[in-house]
C-alpha cells in the first residue's frame, strides 16, 4: 500500500494504539454483558465506572453527569430532542455554523412546529454574544452553540453565551466534538448544562458518543428500554468502546498540552508557507481563538474535489467546503456563513493536524500542493481571464 | 469518490486545456447545479474542428468530460460533433458515478453553445 499523509483529523483520528490494546480482551475474554450476575460481569462494570470516571475528569464533570451512546451526533439529538420535547412548543436558538446533527434537528423541530431562531456569524466564524442576547425571549427553553467549529476552527465565548442563556432561563447545549482533545474542554468554568463528545474525534473508537448532563436536570429519553444509563440512553454498553474512550481520555489528560503546542507551531508554520507560495488564497477562520490543528483555505478559482484528486495521487488525505464533493451538491454552510462567495466556497481545503503528524507529512503537501493549485488554476476559466 | 480509471487518467493527464485566441465559435456554459462553470474554443476550417480546448472550473467529473470531449470533436465536421451527446462522452470513460452525470452535461451544451457561436457569428 502507498503511504499516506493523513491531514484530516477533524474527520476521525486514528485510534491511538494504547486505546486498542485496551479494548482487545472486550471483544474475547472478557465479552460479558455488564448487567448480568456473575462475578466477570460485575469486572466489566467496574472497568466502565473506570471509563465514566476518566472521561468526567477530562470534562471536569462528576461521573454520574455522564452518559454513554452511539455517537456524536446521537448525543447532539439526546440534548436537543431531549430538552424540547418535554413541551409541545417552545422557542429554541442556535448557530449557522452548527454541525449538521445539531442544525437538522433544530430543522426538525422547527418543522414539527417549535420555533427556531440561527444565529448568523461574522466574517470569521464568531457568534455575537449580543445577538443572543436579542434573540432570547420568554418562552426560550435551549441555546445549542457548537464549542469549536469542525471546518474553519472558530471557537465561540460558549462560558459568555451559556450565561446569557442562564440569565433568560434557558438551558444551554454545547457540542463540543470536535473541540474535545484538542483544548482545554470544562463543563463547571463555561457552566453548560449539557454537552455532547465523540471517542473517534480524540484517539478513541468509532460508534461512542457521550453526553454531559447536569445533576438534577431532566432529559426525555429518545429511545426506551431497560434501565442502561439510568434510562437516558436503553442499550446494552459498547464495552470495548467505553473502555477505549477511557484509555483515550486519559491520553488525552497527559499529552495535549505538548501535542497542541507542537501542533500549533506547525499549523501556523504551513500558513505562512503556503500564503508564500501560493497567490491568491483566502484563510477561512483566520482569528484567534481558533483550534490549534485546524487551518481552512480557499485557493480561488478553482474547486475542491479536483484539488483533493490530484493531492490524492501523492497519498495525501485531506478535505473541501466544494459543493461537487458534497452529496447534496451543496457548498459548505459554513463557509457560506461566513460571507465567502459559492465560488470561493468551492476552492476551500481543510488541513487538520493531530497526535500522529509528522513533518514530512507537511513538507510533502508543501511539495504537491502550489502545483496542483497551478496546474487545476490552468485549467479554471477564472484564473486565465481574471483581471489583474 | 470512486471514479473509473479513465476518468482519473483523463483528469491527471488532460491536454486540451486553455484558450484558442481568436477562436470561431466560443460556448460559455455553467452548472446550475453546483456551480461549474465551463468555457469552450473552436477553430473551424471549412466546417472541420480543427482545435478545441476548453477552460474548466469544477470537479474531477467535469474536467475529464471537458477533456474527452475536446478529443472526440477534434478534426470532426461541425454537424458530427453536434452528435456528441453526454451519454457518449461518459461511455468512452467509462461511466461516471450517478450523482456526477450532470457534470458531463456541460460538456455537451459546451459544445453546442460553441458551434452556435461560430454560426451566428458566420452568418452577420
Ligand atoms: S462540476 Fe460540480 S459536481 Fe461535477
Amino acid at each position: 500500500m502507498k503511504t499516506q499523509y493523513y491531514l484530516d483529523y477533524n474527520a476521525t483520528t486514528p485510534v491511538d494504539p494504547r486505546v486498542v490494546e485496551r479494548m482487545i480482551p472486550f471483544f474475547s475474554e472478557r465479552f460479558h454483558n455488564p448487567s448480568s450476575f456473575y462475578h466477570q460481569a460485575g469486572e466489566v462494570m467496574e472497568e466502565l465506572d473506570a471509563a465514566r470516571v476518566e472521561l468526567a475528569r477530562l470534562a471536569g464533570a462528576n461521573a454520574d453527569e455522564l452518559f454513554f451512546c452511539g455517537n456524536g451526533t446521537e448525543s447532539d439529538n439526546l440534548a436537543i430532542f431531549g430538552t424540547m420535547l418535554q413541551d409541545k412548543k417552545g422557542h429554541l436558538i442556535t448557530s449557522a455554523i452548527e454541525h449538521a446533527a445539531v442544525l437538522n434537528s433544530c430543522r426538525q423541530l422547527q418543522k414539527d412546529g417549535y420555533d427556531l431562531t440561527i444565529l448568523p456569524v461574522d466574517g470569521h466564524g464568531f457568534v455575537d454574544p449580543d445577538d443572543l442576547r436579542k434573540a432570547m425571549r420568554k418562552d426560550t427553553r435551549l441555546v445549542s452553540i457548537m464549542w469549536a467549529n469542525n471546518e474553519i476552527g472558530s471557537i465561540q465565548p460558549v462560558a459568555e453565551l451559556a450565561r446569557i442563556a442562564h440569565e433568560h432561563g434557558a438551558l444551554f447545549h454545547s457540542d463540543a466534538v470536535q473541540a474535545m482533545g484538542k483544548i482545554p474542554v470544562d463543563v463547571q468554568s463555561a457552566d453548560v448544562d449539557f454537552l455532547s463528545l465523540s471517542a473517534h474525534k480524540m484517539y478513541g473508537p468509532k460508534g461512542l458518543g457521550l453526553l454531559f448532563k447536569r445533576r438534577g436536570l431532566h432529559l426525555r429519553p429518545l429511545v426506551f428500554g431497560g434501565g442502561h444509563e439510568k434510562g437516558l440512553r436503553p442499550g446494552t454498553e459498547n464495552t470495548a468502546a467505553i473502555v477505549g474512550a477511557g484509555e483515550a481520555a486519559r491520553l488525552v489528560s497527559t499529552h495535549m498540552r505538548e501535542e497542541t503546542e507542537r501542533v500549533r507551531l506547525w499549523r501556523d508554520d504551513l500558513q505562512t508557507r503556503i500564503e508564500e507560495k501560493i497567490p491568491d488564497i483566502l484563510i477561512n477562520g483566520d482569528r484567534e481563538p481558533r483550534l490549534p490543528n485546524t487551518l481552512n483555505i480557499s485557493i480561488r478559482h478553482i474547486e475542491g474535489e479536483s484539488i483533493l484528486a490530484l493531492l490524492e495521487t501523492h497519498g495525501l488525505a485531506l478535505s473541501s467546503g466544494s459543493a461537487c464533493s458534497s452529496k447534496s451538491l451543496d457548498p459548505s454552510h459554513v463557509l457560506l456563513a461566513l460571507g465567502r462567495s459559492h465560488e470561493d466556497a468551492h476552492g476551500s481545503l481543510r488541513i487538520s493536524l493531530g497526535r500522529f503528524t509528522r513533518r514530512e507529512d507537511l513538507d510533502h503537501l508543501m511539495t504537491h500542493l502550489p502545483s496542483t493549485a497551478e496546474r487545476l488554476r490552468m485549467i479554471s476559466p477564472f484564473w486565465q481571464n481574471r483581471e489583474s | 469518490m470512486l471514479y473509473s480509471k479513465k476518468v482519473m487518467e483523463q483528469f491527471q493527464k488532460t491536454e486540451d486545456y486553455g484558450r484558442i485566441e481568436n477562436a470561431d465559435g466560443i460556448g460559455k456554459v455553467g452548472n446550475a447545479r453546483c456551480g461549474d462553470v465551463m468555457w469552450i474554443y473552436l477553430k473551424i476550417d471549412n466546417g472541420i474542428i480543427t482545435d478545441a480546448k476548453y477552460e474548466t472550473f469544477g470537479c474531477v467529473a467535469a474536467i475529464a468530460t471537458s477533456s474527452m470531449a475536446m478529443k472526440m470533436i477534434k478534426g470532426r465536421r461541425v454537424e458530427e460533433a453536434l452528435e456528441v451527446s453526454n451519454k457518449a462522452v461518459t461511455e468512452a470513460l467509462d461511466g461516471l458515478p450517478p450523482e456526477k452525470m450532470h457534470c458531463s452535461v456541460l460538456a455537451e451544451e459546451g459544445i453546442k453553445a460553441a458551434i452556435e457561436d461560430y454560426l451566428n457569428k458566420r452568418s452577420t
